[in-house]
């Protein structure tokens, strides 16, 4: 695994961000876990008991309708919000120490690439907060434009690059900092489905070289089981774990896999994960 | 890039070849058409004005003299009068050349001279507002207190009429024995300070709420947020202060001069022109005062062009 060898590296203030919780239990672990927005329209329940066991290198694809608490569930993992019930370790710390021990990259929906700074100055960007020395920031830099399929174009300016190609920056920096986890709030939400494809073969090629342990927000059945190793089917209101659906599709995945009855059958299976969830609608 | 143009055109021939420097001139000429048009339509407007407000001396003149005159005459005087009611502009025109570059500028009639002695506290006064304004709006982001408590004093602050405060602040400083520019650039800074405390709070808060949770992330501290995001992504609205804060400095200068007995400065130009009654006098002060305030807003708004092009802003 390539990213063991630079962990050691001038990373400043990281003990056991990615060391911790090698082998010993999950990387990610929720138990009860509940977050109640109040609203002037009264209590939201974007999380409700929610129960979850999330191991080292995973990929794991949330699906739901809007409003399932999928992103919330997201950004509770990143402590962004601060759940009002049950519990929640990242690397076995909470939320807030992972945070702080760098623990996790997060990529938004938006690319949110900084329009005065090149693509290579965005990806240098959490380089340069976390402290890294000149040297080894550019040494990064390369070798995550590279992982995106972006070499060459560090010195362009986000507007001269298409949407794919901004968010494929965007991963770009999410991994500089090589951080164990990946959090990813729907990337491809907002491209078209060619992008998209290529993006998704392009993500499972990524996880594979660098081991990172995904969570993965998606709108879309295919794209959520064309990833990921377990699909977790949420419903809303409250916002609750239906299924949490197994991928039995093997390792190597070309874009027809989709095609395949193996592939179509799990499709079947989310799409009646959903459709239970809905039954509580009433 | 112009030989090119042109070599591209002889090279394409016709109407189509005409190429970048054809396109560029009609770009040129497609902005300042419609300015000149509005300048020309001001130009007529103002001698129309100007014949029907100067019209009633002369008939009054040629009343007392017991003599009629006829239109051409009456024309004819309203514009070169000495003390116009409303000067022709190619008197406002004369007199501005005339006291620009007809006379040394050492002189106590010059315009330039006048123009230094408002533009040297302006430009300290928008220095000081400047700095006000930025050190304002920087804590009124960071700190709850601030933003509750500062803002609607600086709204109360521009609502307080300048010219009734100006006399005041330079008896009291005059009494502590602050004289010359100093007084002049405080009440020009009280101006100047406010468009841009305004404008740097949005343009501080302006960042995406995905890019400040994208800092909160890297664990990011407040002050890199400051210097990594905030401050960056407010650039363009820092420029567009700046223009509103340079032409308030000024107009706060000139005020400053007006009730305060000065004798130099555009300010103390249009008293004594209105003192005196000369017209001509105080239209080209304040032609002068404008030109002034063009002049700055334009080195800003070069400035602006510049270092946004530079940033990767301005595509």
């Amino acid at each position: 695994m390539e990213t063991a060898a630079t962990t050691k590296n001038g990373e400043p203030h990281a003990p056991g961000a990615r060391g911790g919780g090698e082998g010993a239990g999950p990387v990610i672990r929720a138990r009860g876990l509940s977050l109640t927005f109040e609203t002037r329209d009264g209590p939201v329940h974007a999380l409700q008991d929610v129960d979850l066991d999330i191991r080292r290198g995973e990929f794991v694809s949330f699906i739901g309708p809007s409003g399932c608490g999928k992103t919330t569930f997201l950004r509770v993992v990143a402590a962004l919000e601060r759940p009002t019930g049950g519990e929640i370790c990242v690397n076995g710390m909470t939320p807030d120490a992972a945070r702080r021990a760098r623990a996790y990259g997060y990529v938004f929906q938006a690319p949110g690439l900084l329009p005065w700074r090149t693509i290579a100055g965005n990806v240098r960007l959490p380089l340069e907060i976390m402290g890294f020395d000149k040297g080894e920031q550019e040494r990064r830099i390369g070798e995550v434009l590279d992982l995106v399929d972006l070499s060459g174009f560090g010195k362009k300016y986000p507007w001269q690059l298409s949407g794919g190609m901004q968010q494929r920056a965007s991963i770009a920096r999410a991994l500089s900092f090589d951080a164990g986890i990946l959090l990813m709030d729907e990337p491809f939400g907002a491209l078209d489905e060619i992008v998209r494809d290529h993006l998704n073969e392009q993500l499972i090629a990524l996880w594979k070289k660098t081991g990172k342990t995904i969570l993965f927000v998606t709108h879309s059945i295919p794209e959520a089981v064309y990833l990921s190793t377990r699909i977790v089917v949420m419903s809303p209101r409250p916002g609750r774990v239906i299924e949490v659906i197994e991928n039995t599709l093997p390792a190597e995945r070309p874009l027809d896999i989709r095609d395949t009855p193996e592939f179509l059958a799990i499709a079947h299976k989310v799409r009646e994960g959903l459709r239970k969830g809905h039954a509580y609608d009433g | 890039m112009t030989g090119e143009a042109v070599h591209a055109g002889t090279r394409g021939g016709g109407a189509r070849g005409s190429g970048r420097l054809g396109r560029a001139f009609a770009g040129t000429m497609g902005r300042a058409l419609p300015i000149f048009a509005v300048v020309l339509a001001i130009v007529v407007l103002w001698y129309l004005a100007a014949f029907w407000l100067n019209a009633q001396w002369v008939l009054d003149q040629a009343e007392r003299a017991g003599r009629s005159v006829g239109f051409w005459e009456i024309l004819e005087k309203t514009m070169s009068q000495e003390r116009p009611r409303l000067p022709a502009p190619h008197q406002v025109v004369a007199e501005l050349w005339h006291a620009t570059l007809g006379m040394k500028i050492t002189s106590k009639r010059s315009l330039i001279f006048h123009a230094w002695v408002t533009l040297a506290p302006t430009l300290l006064g928008f220095l000081i507002g400047t700095v006000t304004g930025l050190l304002l709006a920087v804590g009124i982001v960071h700190n709850r207190a601030m933003d509750m408590s500062v803002m609607p004093w600086a709204i109360a602050s521009q609502t307080i009429p300048i010219l009734a405060i100006a006399p005041m602040v330079i008896v009291v400083l005059n009494s502590v024995g602050v004289t010359g520019l100093v007084p002049k650039a405080l009440i020009s800074a009280y101006l100047c300070f406010f468009p841009v405390v305004v404008g740097m709070v949005k343009g501080l808060r302006s960042p995406d709420c995905i890019l400040l949770d994208l800092m909160k992330t890297y664990n990011a501290s407040r002050w890199q947020v400051f210097w990594k995001l905030r401050l960056p992504a407010s650039m363009p609205y820092f420029f567009t202060s700046l223009k509103v804060g340079a032409a308030a400095a000024l107009i706060g200068t000139i005020v400053a001069e007006l009730p305060t007995g000065a004798i130099r400065g555009l300010g103390a130009r249009l008293l004594s022109g209105s003192y005196y009654g000369q017209t001509i006098q105080i239209w080209a002060a304040l032609f002068m005062a404008a030109i002034l305030a063009a002049a700055l807003v334009g080195v800003i708004g070069l400035v602006q062009n510049w270092v946004l092009k530079r940033m990767g802003f301005v595509r």
